[in-house]
């Protein structure tokens, strides 16, 4: 459990953050935050950087802010940041539900929210988060800023968007509105462990019936999606135990599974219809 | 006969008192082995495939990498059985000329650091000719299948088997024939400290000291000293504070063999800390096992006649110095556990595969055994339309000293009383009603017992019957006064964490009439203390303990001898109490201290009746006993997710006298903790090639504080003298009842759907499969 050999590069400034990055980025460098999930890979010598770049020391990347109706998470958050609500209303509410699912209190004192979505580990509740609500990815390079739809930046398997010499700078949160209802659940073997599967609702009501709901799925799939076909079973309908069991049976049968040790295909179909139907249900509790 | 301790007339036994191991350990100041400098640490390579010839080694230019070639003058791992067609197995310290099992130990690279070393394993290649590997103990035993060691033909490496007189007859008189099938998969122990081993040699003495997280440190010394060819006294074995054991760590370990065949040739200290992965890949495993029972019952649900086939896949070699056999063989002596039947058959195999070896583990094949037969009863209480309870109350034995049908002679217990008051206190006839209404609500309780009986602290007969080529079973235990009237006790036994410093102590106190600071109990240390097997088996209070007592008498006879010469009082009368030695019925007293001094320096006091200084030396090696147990839980089924959490968790237990209950209820939790993992969430998984799935902890699954719920615990106390002490083993039955508890729950649970779960851990994915099998549909 000792890493192969590594550069250790600790950049004062974002200016020689992203210099490091444009010179080492190429030659398998690798941007250290919190540590939580590369340290342990670098431990078993899965992950084998040739330099990490620590961004730890780097001021400023800890900003959480609100910017009008966006919450800003800047490189450096933690997820501990998130117990308490962060902003008034819903959104903060939810990451704060959402955060209590993350691994256990001392990784979360040290794990980042955006080197969750930079990881982007399929069972991550971060990605999921974003995914769902519609968040915005900034990268920063000494090429420029770019942009980027959560949606667009997930690839795949612990695969993103992001080249090389890029920094996951900034994740912009869009606030939901203060009517919004939103809805957790997640399913793991043990308290603290890796999603099997995992769902976040939201949705407003409107004259009793649903209005603009998202249902986002993590931990099934290679990447955490919204399911759109489930999505439009529950539009329009009244906020009932059948809308939800529908709505839950269409994302069932939308999501394309993974299968581990833990969880065969078959079995996350079940998951993903639990999930869902208890995210809604807790929705409208 | 369930007398409390408060009557017992014992100042000390009985009592809740602290362990004076705590403090050190709280404080961070334990000593564990990988605290220890090292001038070279190792890594050792380890064989990414399951079965194959090694063709090359490659090894980097300038390192030190020791292979099997260095090491041709030590001889293979050998354990023998003389029974039940055994095939000896050796195994090579380093592999040599092929592998076995993925893991396998196959070159030890050393360097000044951990990080080099490890640096330069992976840079060691190996070329491998893989070749079909086995990994299924069915797979192994099938026709044609490849060959993990020639000699075991069919891969089957010992075959117990047992049919008592008129059997068939006893079958064919019952009334009905319930059959079940049990499988448990395969576990890691998980102690908090993986194996770790530090060899340092001395070049004043030459001899090489080697510290290392073992359970026998006598035995391991004289197993290294045969393979090496050294004499035993050019090396001390040292178990420092070692992190738990479980069974993991009484084995030999040929990654120890190395470090001091490395000492010796280096003349320089070497270490070696395993970590987790290793660990989970390539330290002993556990368990898996399969047990098919046929139950033959008579109209009134009493059991006639029982017979068990078990199939135990051993892994790729025999551990030392059980052998492989122990859990096959083990199953087979004990299967009928606590109820009274007659008539047995059982046949039970070990099998040979390509995986990593067995070696005992907390309860040893019993978790298995008892959850194969309280599901039997469970099934028969079904479908005799009878409740759990009532079953077991028609068949646990009552009478005692109960000779079992393998032969296995029961002291007095409390079977009955224990399934009594688990039952009572879990209150079944309310727990049903809450079923019921919860039904309603399509929410889905169960409740589940298991009844056993835990073997413990048997000595040389016991083993002798088992006809390993080491036979263990006695305790030694040398006790010391010093001249300032401090006792120190030197046992072989090596405690890992299960409190004996402060047990031991509580049972010389009484004895000597001391405070239990008084006493310094030595463990741990081929130097300094008597040659001795070792803590496993749930043995060490009874046998260790019991020797402890013995010598004692010894010196609290030679205290009272020195009290009546330096009193002028007969011996007799003397009473040790306090601190004090003191004439009965008269004010006249001297401390014990003033004894002890006098022992050493006052000697021609004694006119030449008394020898000088006081150490005394004793041996206990008993027959055996039984403890029992009825464990009783409550579980909630999700029957959505699969999820199982356990409402509550009751245990009524009896193990004879407690010396120091916390220390008694905390041996139970842990016990039921890990048989909760095992029950519901640990398993090591292989694919088909023989790689491990379950190499981290994200994937082998120990239950954590917030899976556990709170344990009830409940005790008896049958003190009938089989035992120097009155106190029977415990450390296995927490682990041995809670996996069959909850089993049975689950079942209990999910009975409103027509489907059942006959294997451990019963994961959600399991549970999920099996509802998706409904037959029908709850209302």
């Amino acid at each position: 459990v000792k890493p192969a050999p590594f550069v250790y590069h600790a950049p004062k400034t974002l200016g020689d953050a992203l210099a490091n990055l444009a010179e080492f980025g190429p030659q398998d460098g690798r941007v250290l935050a919190g540590g939580q999930s590369l340290i342990p890979m670098m431990a078993f010598r899965m992950a084998r950087p040739a330099h990490l770049i620590d961004i730890n020391t780097v001021a400023g990347l800890d900003r959480l802010a609100v910017e009008g109706d966006v919450l800003s998470v800047g490189a450096c958050v933690r997820h501990a940041a998130f117990h308490r609500p962060v902003v008034e209303g819903p959104t903060g509410t939810l990451l704060s539900r959402v955060v209590r699912d993350i691994a256990h209190y001392p990784i979360r004192l040290r794990g980042t929210f955006c080197g969750s979505l930079a990881h982007a580990d399929p069972a991550s509740e971060w990605c999921l988060a974003a995914v769902t609500l519609g968040a915005e990815i900034i990268a920063m390079s000494r090429r420029g800023r770019r942009v980027m739809a959560a949606d667009d930046f997930f690839e795949g398997m612990m695969a993103t968007a992001l080249a090389e010499d890029e920094l996951l700078l900034e994740a912009r949160l869009p606030l939901l509105s203060p009517e919004t209802h939103f809805g957790f659940y997640e399913f793991s073997r043990r308290a603290g462990d890796y999603a099997l599967a995992m769902a976040l609702v939201t949705f407003r009501l409107q004259d009793g019936v649903i209005v603009a709901p998202r249902i986002g799925i993590g931990g099934a799939e290679a990447r955490p999606r919204r399911m759109a076909a489930a999505e439009a079973v529950l539009a329009g309908r009244r906020p009932d135990t059948e809308s939800f069991r529908a709505a839950a049976e269409a994302a069932a049968d939308a999501v394309e599974p993974m299968e581990d040790i833990h969880a065969d295909a078959e079995f996350r179909f079940d998951l993903v219809r639990a999930v869902t139907r208890r995210a809604l249900e807790r929705a409208h509790a | 006969m369930n007398a409390p301790t408060k009557d017992s007339g014992l100042a000390w036994v009985g009592r809740a008192i602290r362990r004076v191991e705590d403090p050190a350990l709280l404080a961070g100041h334990g000593r564990f082995t990988a605290d220890l400098p090292a001038a070279l640490r190792v890594r050792f390579v380890r064989s990414p495939v399951a079965a194959g010839r090694i063709e090359r080694i490659a090894i980097p230019e300038g390192a030190n990498v020791v292979t099997a070639a260095d090491l041709a003058a030590l001889k293979p791992i050998m354990p023998a059985l003389h029974k039940f067609g055994y095939v000896p197995i050796a195994q090579p310290v380093l592999a040599s000329g092929c592998v076995r099992f993925v893991g396998e130990p196959i070159a030890a690279a050393v360097a000044a650091s951990e990080a080099q070393a490890e640096d330069i394993a992976d840079a060691v290649s190996v070329d491998i000719a893989a070749s079909a590997a086995v990994i299924d103990a069915g797979a192994a035993l099938a026709d044609g299948a490849p060959l993990v060691h020639a000699q075991a033909a069919g891969n089957l490496v010992v075959e117990g088997k047992v049919e008592t007189a008129g059997f068939a007859a006893a079958q064919g008189a019952a009334h009905r024939l319930i059959a079940i099938e049990l499988r448990s998969r395969r576990q890691n122990a998980t102690p908090l400290e993986a194996r770790a081993g530090h060899a340092a040699f001395d070049p004043v003495s030459g001899r090489v000291t080697l510290t290392c997280a073992t359970q026998m440190p006598h035995l391991l010394r004289t197993a290294i000293a045969d393979l090496i060819g050294m004499p035993e006294g050019e090396l001390r074995v040292v178990a420092p504070d070692v992190g738990g054991g479980f069974g993991q760590k009484m084995s030999l370990v040929p990654e120890y063999v190395v470090l001091v065949w490395l000492a010796r040739k280096l003349k320089s200290s070497v270490a070696w800390t395993e970590d987790r992965r290793e660990n989970l890949i390539a330290s002993f495993h556990s368990r898996d096992q399969s047990v098919r029972l046929q139950g033959a019952f008579a109209a009134d649900a009493k059991l006639l006649a029982l017979s068990a086939e078990v199939v135990a896949n051993v892994g790729a070699y025999s551990c030392y110095p059980t052998t492989c056999a122990v859990e096959p063989l083990m199953a087979m002596a004990e299967l009928p556990g606590p109820y009274d039947v007659r008539a047995y058959a059982c046949v039970a195999r070990g099998v040979l595969t390509n995986t990593c070896p067995m070696a005992p583990y907390r309860g040893v094949s019993r978790p298995v055994i008892t959850t194969a037969l309280e599901r039997l009863m469970d099934t028969a209480a079904a479908e005799f339309g009878m409740e759990p309870v009532e079953i077991r109350r028609r068949n646990l034995i009552e009478k005692f000293p109960y000779t079992s049908v393998t032969g296995l002679i029961f002291d007095a217990g409390s079977y009955q009383q224990t399934l009594e008051i688990a039952a009572a206190a879990i209150d079944v006839p309310a727990f049903r009603r809450r079923q019921q209404q919860a039904r309603s609500q399509r929410r889905y309780l169960g409740i589940g017992f298991a009844a056993f009986s835990e073997r413990t602290g048997y000595g040389t007969p016991a083993f002798a019957a088992r006809g390993m080529g080491v036979t263990l079973g006695w305790e030694t235990v040398e006790l010391a006064m010093d001249p300032s009237g401090w006792v120190e006790v030197r046992i072989g036994a090596s405690p890992h964490g299960q409190g004996l410093r402060t047990t031991i102590a509580q049972l010389v106190a009484d004895e000597l009439g001391l405070a239990p600071d008084r006493i310094k109990v030595v463990h741990g240390d081929t130097d300094r203390t008597p040659y001795g097997w070792g803590t496993f088996a749930s043995r060490s209070l009874v046998i260790a303990g019991g020797a402890s007592v013995l010598a004692a008498r010894k010196v609290r006879a030679k205290l009272k001898k020195i009290a009546s010469h330096l009193m002028e009082a007969a011996a007799d009368d003397i009473v040790l109490t306090d601190g004090v030695a003191r004439v009965a019925g008269t004010d006249r007293a001297l401390p014990i201290e003033t004894l002890a001094r006098a022992a050493y320096h006052q000697v021609h006091l004694f006119k030449g009746e008394i020898d000088p200084a006081i150490c005394e030396t004793a041996t206990y090696d008993p027959p055996g006993t039984f403890s029992n147990a009825c464990h009783a839980c409550i579980v909630e089924v999700d029957p959505e997710t699969g999820r199982v959490t356990i409402a509550r968790f009751v245990v009524a237990e009896d193990a004879g006298r407690l010396v120091n209950p916390m220390i008694v209820d905390g041996q139970i939790v842990g016990g039921v903790a890990q048989g909760i993992g095992n029950a519901l969430l640990e398993e090591i998984v292989y694919d088909e090639g023989g790689n491990i799935l379950t190499a981290t902890l994200a994937d082998f699954l120990p239950p954590t504080s917030r899976e556990m719920p709170p344990i009830e615990l409940l005790h008896l106390e049958t003190l009938d003298g089989t035992t120097i002490t009155q106190a029977k083993g415990l450390g296995e039955g927490g682990a041995i009842g809670a996996p069959a508890a909850v089993l049975n729950a689950i079942n209990d649970a999910l009975a409103p759907f027509g489907v059942t779960i006959e294997e451990i851990p019963a994961t959600p994915r399991r549970i999920r499969a099996a509802l998706r099998q409904a037959t029908k549909k709850p209302r």
